[in-house]
């Protein structure tokens, strides 16, 4: 058998295995003594000053303190706010220029996708279910109702904004170079706006959803061409079981399969269409040199005019 | 005045949203006016003095001394974003605590909704069956209103005007605009919200809807109403020539409306007529005349009962 090596040292004295233990465990309760109090101390040290504890450092890449370049670094090492520039000008915030009207259709927008997934969980694409999910909504889901009105009422007022801020922009000659592109990102948004609230509006399936869509989809039976009462249609055989109406509705009633179509576009298909075209329409505002105004005036005989 | 009838229509809960839009609507014209004419005035006063011209006192809000021309975008912009959100929010929670979503009795397919309303952002389209056939109203127009308003910053040339409110130095541009967005799409909208009752017919504000009114409303084709008025020798019979008659017409209004409209803005927008190429001039125009149209045809239809211009086999228009 090997000699067992002497834990204690080079002076050769074997002590037992209960003396190591003994001698340990001695060693291990002053520590604690010692450590313990010192440790807490500094624990309370740092609970004092919480932004540098590595919690914190890790999640806020910045400091607090209310200097220029905080302040900057607030915006741009922000992910969600990091569209905005660190500075702008001064008459910019002004409510007067921008009305706002951008900001809060994109506001309304996430309200819209909140409480739009609350409600899709109460909610059966169904014709058996749709209708009844509605009632129960309204009457035994809690703040059911309250839900319900609020999804409503902000999908209209989210067309108001819109509209609204179509015409700002247009007053503030905001389209004009370099943001041309921008404006038709913004049209393209105006019609997909307009779209997701028309989808939603079957969706209840009550007489006004399902009159309104029977006339808004009637309209799409005369497309030139492609609808079979459209002129021209004859000459590509359209008949109600395969024109561009059969095509949205998926029948050539407004049922079953037009409720789920509906119901697609209204919760998945356009929302993700319109994010896309949100997300381009934010990024190029920026690019474009931010917002437009309000701008010096110009005058007329300042301009100078392209040579031809 | 049937007073009930007016509150039951103005108080449909779908309805509320375009009787808040109106005020709304007259509330940011103001603001924009005054903006305007508070720019217009600025800019009369350096064109009339070329000195005060070459300073910096280019903003109807003149700069001050001691203010920073930029500010931090951490707090300055987004407290005014955060407080937009709490006023949104909180109008939209009274709005839903007070008012409920409509719903009406479940979908039946053999029980016709009288009047069948698009939602109240459609109406002015719906308005439009009126006038002409769906395959115009419901198709042609909207596409015609989408590509419009797109090829906006492409055939609008004027270089002012550009970040700020003005009237004088872009009257055409915001002129035509009003016309399109408030006497066009709004006042349709508003005449298809409150006016328009059962069977689509015509209800003055404050006039019962009768759901058993019948008008006796004959409406002719203008081939035949010119017809009346013509010696029977030379009457439009046939379909041929009542199709000829009516491209005539219609071509004529183009004709003659871009004539007009040329005659004016090469007079009073020169500066603007002269920078645009012919693409962009003749897409104005196409816009412009087929926007005035619009209006035309309505009068036409209101006041004479005129039903279609131009009746061919394939269309009516």
């Amino acid at each position: 058998m090997p000699e067992e090596k002497n834990s204690n040292g080079k002076n050769g004295k074997s002590t037992g295995l209960v003396d190591t233990i003994k001698t340990g465990v001695k060693e291990d309760f002053e520590s604690l003594k010692t450590d313990l109090p010192a440790k807490a101390k500094e624990s309370l040290e740092t609970l004092k000053s919480p932004t540098k504890t590595q919690v914190y450092t890790s999640i806020f890449r910045h400091k607090h303190d209310d200097t220029p370049r905080n302040r900057a670094l607030g915006v741009l090492s922000n992910v969600f706010l990091h569209l905005h520039p660190a500075k702008i000008n001064r008459d910019s915030v002004r409510y007067s220029y921008t009305w706002g009207m951008g900001g809060i259709t994109f506001y309304l927008f996430l309200v819209l996708t909140f409480t739009g997934t609350l409600l899709m969980f109460y909610y059966h694409p169904s014709k058996v279910q749709a209708f009844r999910d509605v009632l129960y909504l309204e009457h035994d889901v809690p703040f059911g109702r309250l839900l319900r009105n609020m999804h409503r009422w902000a999908a209209h007022l989210m067309v108001i904004a819109v509209e609204l801020h179509m015409f700002r922009v247009f007053l503030t000659g905001s389209y004009k170079k370099p943001r041309e592109f921008n404006w038709n990102v913004g049209v393209i948004l105006l019609v997909l706006t307009l779209l997701l609230s028309f989808t939603g509006y079957l969706l209840p399936d009550d007489q006004l959803g399902f009159w309104a869509v029977t006339v808004g989809t009637n309209m799409a039976r005369a497309t030139p061409l492609l609808g079979h009462e459209g002129p021209f249609s004859n000459y590509l055989n359209m008949t109600p079981y395969n024109d561009v109406r059969f095509g949205l509705l998926g029948g050539s009633i407004v049922d079953a399969n037009a409720l789920l179509r509906s119901y697609i576009w209204h919760c998945i298909g356009i929302p993700i269409i319109a994010s896309i075209f949100m997300v381009l329409h934010f990024w190029r505002v920026r690019k474009d040199g931010g917002i437009s105004g309000p701008a010096q005036v110009i005058l007329d005989s300042e301009v100078k005019e392209a040579r031809k | 005045m049937d007073w009930k009838q007016v509150w039951e229509i103005i108080s449909a809960p779908d309805n509320v949203p375009i009787v808040a839009m109106i005020p709304l609507l007259a509330f940011y014209i103001y603001l924009a006016w005054r903006q305007a004419k508070a720019n217009d005035s600025l800019i009369e006063q350096l064109e009339a003095d070329p000195a005060l011209a070459k300073t910096h006192h280019r903003k109807a809000w003149p700069f001050k001394p001691g203010w920073q021309k930029e500010v931090h975008v951490w707090p300055f912009l987004l407290r005014v974003e955060f407080l937009a959100a709490i006023i949104v929010t909180i109008i939209l929670m009274i709005w839903s605590i007070t008012l409920n979503a409509p719903l009406e009795e479940p979908a039946n397919p053999n029980l016709t909704m009288n009047p069948a309303k698009a939602p109240w952002y459609f109406l002015g389209l719906q308005e439009m069956l009126v006038y002409f056939d769906p395959w115009i109203a419901g198709v042609v127009m909207p596409t015609l209103i989408i590509f419009g308003l797109m090829v906006i910053p492409y055939i609008d040339t004027n270089p002012l005007g550009a970040g700020y409110y003005t009237w004088k130095q872009r009257k055409f541009a915001i002129g035509t605009f009003l016309f399109g967005f408030i006497v066009l799409w709004v006042s349709m909208i508003t005449i298809g919200t409150f006016i328009r009752g059962p069977g689509w017919q015509w209800f003055w504000p404050g006039q019962t809807w009768d759901h058993n009114r019948l008008i006796y409303e004959v409406n002719i084709d203008l081939p035949d109403f010119v017809n009346r008025y013509l010696p029977s020798s030379l009457n439009i019979t046939s379909n041929l020539a009542k199709s000829i008659f009516g491209a005539v017409v219609v071509g004529s209004f183009f004709i003659v409306g871009g004539l007009v409209v040329h005659a004016l803005f090469r007079r009073y927008n020169p500066k603007n007529y002269k920078r645009m190429s012919l693409l962009q001039y003749s897409i104005l125009m196409v816009f412009f005349i087929t926007m005035i149209g619009l209006p035309i045809k309505m009068l036409l239809r209101l006041a004479f009962h005129i039903k279609y211009v131009w009746i061919t086999p394939w269309f009516n228009v």
